[in-house]
């Protein structure tokens, strides 16, 4: 302003004429002020900035890359007894064990190397282990070793962690699940060639494969071993079922069984995967056979995702495939290849699984070291880990920490930091194939009771429905608040608008809850009975409406003067709600008799469009209801402003009041008219408590007007209190919360440019 | 004819105007739906007695009070499984509130009229309102004091409520007992045993420190046993007396006194007896606590805890507000810069609420609350002080949210007040800054309360970042107490708005909790409404001030 300029040359003025402290003290009073108000002023583009550039800095860690870290390279501890068949890392990564190959187990500290115990797994004279497996990692890590004699030991190795002096301490032991005395698997005593466990609470699983002295064929065993509950002992009675698969087994490598001791993989090196269903200890029934590489590659690593769920199988092409059960729509299950990996281009010789997540590691012939994730596709960290090839790899049950053993006697300890590896932009948006599902699809399921869940984060659903809601709103209001806005700035009489624009304005500091409250609990059953009558409204009461404008002209015209023009509205208002009533007491007959029943059903059967008591039909009206006011007050304000003279000399050139309505004010006003609009969608876009209420909140993509949606507003609202800080739950909410930033920011910008040019125009004019 | 009328425009005039009404039709609608629905929550409606029989099966009684119908025409009631008969047209079906909850399992049931053998409304069917189950419907039979019948017949009732308003001194005798003294000692004990941890962290804790606090610590504790004993004895009153009383079905049930809110037999009250009812409950909504998870009772802590929230919330945004709009108008040159913070402030108005919270738990809570607990509060680890959601938060989170309404209202008045105003304050020697304080401000002064109102009303009707950032459905404790330091601004509180949501939407018996939502809605749009009518009368007050100025 001008003022300001004025305003220093004055104070420069009196700085002169009088020095006085108190003089002094009023200019330094004036100064500090100023500076405190441009801060001030400044501070509303912070505030924006902030959230902005706060929302960026929580969901930024989603998509940076994981990192690792080689702490420390020691020598094999206790290199003297035997090849390494398995490395494991407990939780805190402080101890780690090598299991050999002569039946020993090796605890060392994992930073150092150092041993900590060495205990020798109890293996009966004269025998000696043939095979070697690792059970599922996560109940207490058990593994099989399969011995000469057709017996198998298993063992758990165990970690206890204590505090004394507050300092943490962590004791490993082994223990023996199954009893300290081998289990016979085969009567006739050949060796154990491959070997297969998993132990439950209640029940354990063995599969082993042996090879007849005799005949020289190959067999698989399976023996179940199932708790019989007692009711007066802690040590339950084991039963014992014994089965043998029907199945040519002499290439078989691998052998899996799920966690739910139901399916049983079979891996042949040639490529071939067979797929068992064992639901049946005593009968197991082959489901699928089937080639998972292509022709002239071979088999060289699998492993199963965590949860079991789905089988990743490297070949010597350096690929990596995920396979998983699907049933198909005759309730058929077959294995599916669900994605691929590009690991390499040399073999893979190593595949291990994250306890926690859906992700693996995989090591190369190159011995590179890949980190990915399965459901988001995310290749998060490539890294030379040794130069001489691997011999086992362990990745802890944290996912922070990797312990690589190479051929030259070597273990290096990395430590990896991989925080988010679940999101990536193609899991967001895209259409995503998640195990066990028949097909790719776009799901929001954010969390579940188990922890082998796999999260689906697709923002897609979300977005569609918070679209959705907002479409059918803006199709209630736009017309409504458009309409009103026209007839109030243009048609209706001075003093009958004093009291119309504040009303409907109030209608705009109704909070959200009370309408959702409503649409929720009142209009949702209302509609749902009334179905019919609301499709009669709609088309009776405009008709209504027209044929009493038609019939006013004709009456007497004294009548007529009495009312003059201007006052449509409120003679409007008792046709309307007699139309109304006239439509819903019309509707329930009509309905009877045309549909048989009920709309909803008629829909149902005939249409096949299932009816959703809180659907997008009643958020379409509540929260249509709520931004009307928004969407009436400015775009009223753009046509009321638009300059008298240009609408009296349309008037005066002979264009009757609706002409002079749609070419000139209309015309004029549009920008204004458009900034309404945005700032009424940006305001349908961002509503919760309506859509949170009015919906069933159910992340569905479907546009029918009968069915719920959730929009990403009301999914913030319902998820934010519940999700961990930092979690990636927590930033994908964030990130939603960012979207919804950035839609409205892109809207009410725009909105409030096209207005400040308008108001310049209109200044010019 | 009609070709004409079209050309001429005014059908399309008439169908803008429809629109008007509709709009007038659908806010007065609202506006009146919850009016009727809050107000009547209240009133004490006839208990009727249906004799009611359905096809082959044994009459039975029925208590309650009519709470909804429904007319379907009988192709739709056959379609959905009624039988019915070839000449009726049409299924009458009414809702009742039969209450008794402990017996029958639910409060309502719906029964069809063709059924109804007679109905009547006898004089003695009470109510009785109880801290637990719902509302019991039936007869009193007897009153009974320590197991033995005092009162029967007639004289039960003046007996049995000559009792309830005893029980109820005691009952209130044990609230204030609870709350206020043993919830003293509560709160001592735990600031006691932070100062412990705190000396321990300091490595302070010596043994005269010791003793100092466990000689405390006795004194606290001697002091909760005799409030204990005395409790206990208080308990034992009110367990003492029963009423006996008979359901719809026959079934005898003795309730003690202590679960008795009230009792009242509605057939048999006066209007004027009912208006005095009608009275006492409205108060009971207004002063007291819920009960029977917020389905029940008052909802005195969401009013007490709104209206908090909103205080605090109005100490931060006014000075902020107008020393933004103040830059706007007085300071700064118009150009880039003041359509940059236009924008800004245009868009933290249209920035979606949840988004606020999201902002404010993220920022607030965990960023700025977590870093205060470690500078300041490391003795109450791992537990979180303002860590976690509260008063505080919430209320600078609002703050932030309302913003730019006060600055818009507050910048519209400042651009009133005629700029001859401040030319004659400048030429008679003032600086800027005393213009502004001494003459512009004043002026302003009716425009910022519009601004602060407005944002009030806003405020107190916001939800969404609220469930984020400090709003709880029970809050145990009011934030602001007889306890140092007396307002509490790391407590979580309960909020009009949410309570709405909550009990609407989250409560187990939404059915029974309907009418209680109802009168909260009605009670939070009356605030707002009121609160809007204020501003919009102060902005037209202050629109012809100026306009006489100006002239």
């Amino acid at each position: 302003m001008s003022e300001i300029n004025s305003q220093s040359k004055y104070s420069s003025l009196i700085k002169e004429s009088s020095g006085g402290v108190h003089e002094r003290w009023r200019l330094i009073k004036d100064a500090v002020a100023r500076y405190g108000v441009v801060i001030g002023g400044l501070g509303v583009i912070f505030a924006i900035a902030l959230i902005f550039f706060y929302l960026l800095y929580v969901v930024f860690p989603l998509f940076i890359s994981a990192t690792s870290e080689s702490v420390s390279q020691y020598e094999v501890p206790e290199p003297a007894s035997g090849k390494t068949l398995l490395l494991e890392v407990e939780e805190q990564n402080e101890v780690a064990a090598r299991f050999t190959d002569t039946g020993q187990v090796i605890f060392f500290a994992v930073a150092t190397g150092k041993t900590i115990l060495n205990e020798t797994v109890k293996i009966p004279q004269g025998a000696h282990i043939v095979s070697f497996a690792e059970g599922s990692p996560i109940k207490g890590g058990a593994v099989i070793y399969g011995l000469s004699d057709g017996k198998a030991v298993i063992v758990k190795h165990k970690y206890k962690i204590t505090y004394p002096d507050n300092v943490r301490l962590i004791t490993p032991s082994l223990a023996y699940p199954m009893g300290e005395a081998p289990l016979t698997i085969d009567e006739s005593g050949v060796a154990l060639e491959k070997v297969a466990v998993k132990i439950g609470d209640d029940a354990s699983t063995i599969a082993a494969k042996t090879t007849d002295i005799v005949s020289g064929t190959s067999k698989i065993h399976l023996s179940h071993f199932e708790k019989e509950k007692s009711l007066f002992a802690d040590e339950g009675t084991l039963t014992r079922t014994d089965s043998v698969l029907d199945y040519s087994a002499a290439d078989v490598t691998d052998i899996l069984i799920d966690k739910d001791e139901r399916n049983l993989y079979l891996v042949s090196s040639n490529g071939h995967l067979g797929l068992f269903d064992i639901n049946d200890k005593s009968a197991p029934v082959i489901i699928q056979e089937q080639i998972v590489v292509e022709a002239g590659h071979k088999i060289t690593s699998v492993a199963f995702l965590n949860g079991d769920l789905s089988l990743m199988i490297g070949d010597s092409s350096g690929l990596v495939s995920q396979w998983s059960k699907v049933r198909d729509k005759l309730n058929h299950f077959s294995m599916e290849k669900i994605r691929v990996f590009k690991v390499s281009d040399k073999a893979v010789t190593s595949i291990e699984s994250e306890q926690r997540r859906k992700g693996f590691m995989t090591v190369d012939a190159d011995n590179i070291m890949g980190i990915y994730h399965s459901t988001s596709e995310r290749e998060m960290l490539k890294e030379q880990i040794s130069h001489s090839p691997a011999v086992a790899a362990a990745i802890s049950p944290r996912a922070n920490a990797v312990l690589v053993e190479s051929e030259d006697g070597k273990i290096n300890f990395w430590t990896l930091d991989n925080q988010h590896p679940e999101v990536s932009l193609r899991a967001l948006w895209q259409e995503v194939w998640y195990e066990s599902y028949a097909k790719p699809d776009y799901i929001w399921q954010s969390s579940s009771a188990n922890s082998d869940f796999e999260p689906k984060y697709s923002l897609t659903p979300l977005v569609f429905g918070t679209l959705k809601a907002a479409f059918y709103a803006m199709l209630v209001a736009m017309p409504l608040a458009l309409m009103g806005a026209i007839y109030t700035a243009y048609f209706m009489t001075p003093t009958m608008r004093q009291y119309v624009k504040p009303t409907i304005e109030l209608m705009g500091a109704l909070p959200t809850v009370i309408l959702g409250f409503l649409a929720g609990l009142w209009l949702a059953p209302l509609i749902e009975e009334y179905l019919a009558g609301l499709f009669a409204l709609l088309m009776i009461v405009p008709l209504g409406v027209m044929l009493f404008a038609y019939a006013w002209q004709y009456l007497p015209k004294n009548l007529q003067q009495k009312i003059p023009e201007g006052y449509e509205a409120a003679l409007l208002i008792p046709v309307i709600l007699l139309s109304s009533w006239f439509a819903f007491t019309v509707s329930v007959p009509l309905e009877a008799f045309l549909f048989h029943g009920t709309l909803r059903d008629w829909f149902k059967t005939e249409l096949g469009i299932g009816y959703d008591q809180r659907n997008a039909l009643v958020v379409g009206i509540a929260m249509g209801f709520a931004v009307i006011p928004t969407i009436f007050s400015i775009a009223e304000d753009a046509i009321f402003s638009v300059p008298k003279h240009l609408t009296v000399g349309s008037l005066a050139l002979g264009a009757t009041p609706w002409q002079t309505m749609i070419k000139v004010v209309l015309l004029t006003a549009s920008p204004g008219i458009f900034s309404a609009v945005m700032i009424g969608l940006g305001r349908a876009v961002g509503e919760t408590m309506i859509v949170l209420m009015a919906t069933g909140n159910t992340p569905v993509m479907d546009l029918s007007v009968f069915q719920g949606l959730r929009t990403l507003a009301a999914n913030i609202a319902v998820e934010m209190p519940e999700t961990e800080v930092d979690s990636t739950h927590y930033r994908v909410l964030f990130l939603a919360a960012l979207v919804l930033f950035m839609f409205t920011f892109v809207f009410n910008t725009l909105a409030e440019i096209i207005r400040q040019r308008l108001r310049e125009k209109y200044s010019s004019l | 004819m009609i070709r004409l009328w079209f050309k001429s425009g005014a059908p399309w005039i008439w169908l803008n105007a429809a629109a008007v009404s509709t709009c007038m039709i659908m806010v007065v609608g609202v506006l009146g739906l919850v009016v009727v629905r809050g107000v009547g929550h209240f009133w004490p409606s006839q208990v009727v007695q249906f004799s009611y029989q359905e096809d082959g099966k044994q009459p039975q009684i029925i208590i309650g009070e009519k709470v909804d119908s429904s007319v379907t025409p009988a192709k739709m009631a056959l379609s959905t499984g009624h039988k019915m008969a070839d000449d009726e047209e049409t299924l009458i079906q009414y809702l009742i509130k039969t209450g008794n909850r402990d017996v029958t399992g639910s409060d309502f049931r719906w029964i069809e009229e063709r059924n109804i053998k007679a109905q009547s409304e006898p004089l003695d069917l009470m109510v009785i309102e109880r801290q637990e189950w719902g509302n019991f419907y039936g007869r009193l039979l007897e009153v009974k004091e320590d197991h033995k019948t005092i009162a029967t017949g007639k004289e039960a009732w003046a007996v049995a409520q000559s009792k309830i308003a005893h029980t109820l001194t005691i009952l209130k005798e044990i609230a204030h007992l609870e709350k206020k003294e043993i919830g003293a000692i509560n709160y001592a004990l735990e600031r006691l045993r932070l100062k412990q941890r705190k000396l321990e962290l300091k490595h302070e804790l010596d043994d005269v420190a010791k003793q100092e606090i466990a000689a405390e610590k006795e004194g606290y504790e001697a002091q909760y046993k005799q409030y204990q004993v005395q409790l206990a004895e208080l308990y034992q009153q009110t367990r003492r007396d029963s009423l006996v009383a008979t359901t719809d079905s026959g079934k005898q049930l003795e309730i003690p006194l202590g679960k008795v809110v009230r009792a009242f037999q509605p057939n048999a009250m006066s209007l004027f007896d009912k208006v005095v009812h009608y009275g006492t409950k409205l108060v009971e909504f207004l002063t007291e606590d819920p009960r029977e998870a917020n389905t029940e009772g008052g909802i005195f802590p969401a009013i007490f805890g709104t209206v908090m929230m909103v205080m605090m919330m109005s100490v931060i945004v006014t000075p902020f507000g107008v020393i933004a709009a103040v830059y706007l108008r007085e300071y700064a040159k118009q150009g880039f810069t003041t359509r940059l913070i236009r924008i800004a402030v245009n868009n933290l108005a249209g920035v979606p609420s949840v988004v606020y919270g999201v902002f404010g738990l993220g920022f607030f809570v965990y960023i700025l609350g977590g870093n205060i607990d470690q500078l300041f509060f490391p003795e109450s680890a791992p537990a979180p002080v303002f860590g976690t959601p509260g008063l505080l938060w919430a209320s600078i989170t609002l703050a932030l949210l309302t913003l730019p309404v006060v600055i818009v209202s507050t910048e519209e008045g400042l651009a009133r007040i005629p700029s001859s105003i401040r030319e004659g304050s400048l030429a008679l020697g003032a600086t800027k800054l005393e213009t502004l304080w001494l003459t512009v401000l004043p002026m302003a002064s009716p425009a910022m309360m519009t601004g602060l109102i407005l944002a009030v009303a806003r405020a107190a009707g916001e939800v969404a970042p609220l469930m984020l950032v400090g709003v709880v459905k029970l809050a145990p404790t009011l934030p602001l107490d007889g306890n140092f330091p007396f307002l509490h601004l790391d407590r979580k509180f309960m909020h009009l708005g949410f309570h709405i949501y909550d009990v609407g939407f989250q409560s187990p018996n939404v059915e029974a909790a309907r009418p209680l939502v109802y009168a909260t809605a009605l009670l939070l749009v009356l605030v707002i409404i009121g609160l809007n009518l204020a501003a919009i009368v102060i902005r037209n007050n202050l629109r012809e001030k100026y306009r006489a100025l100006e002239g």
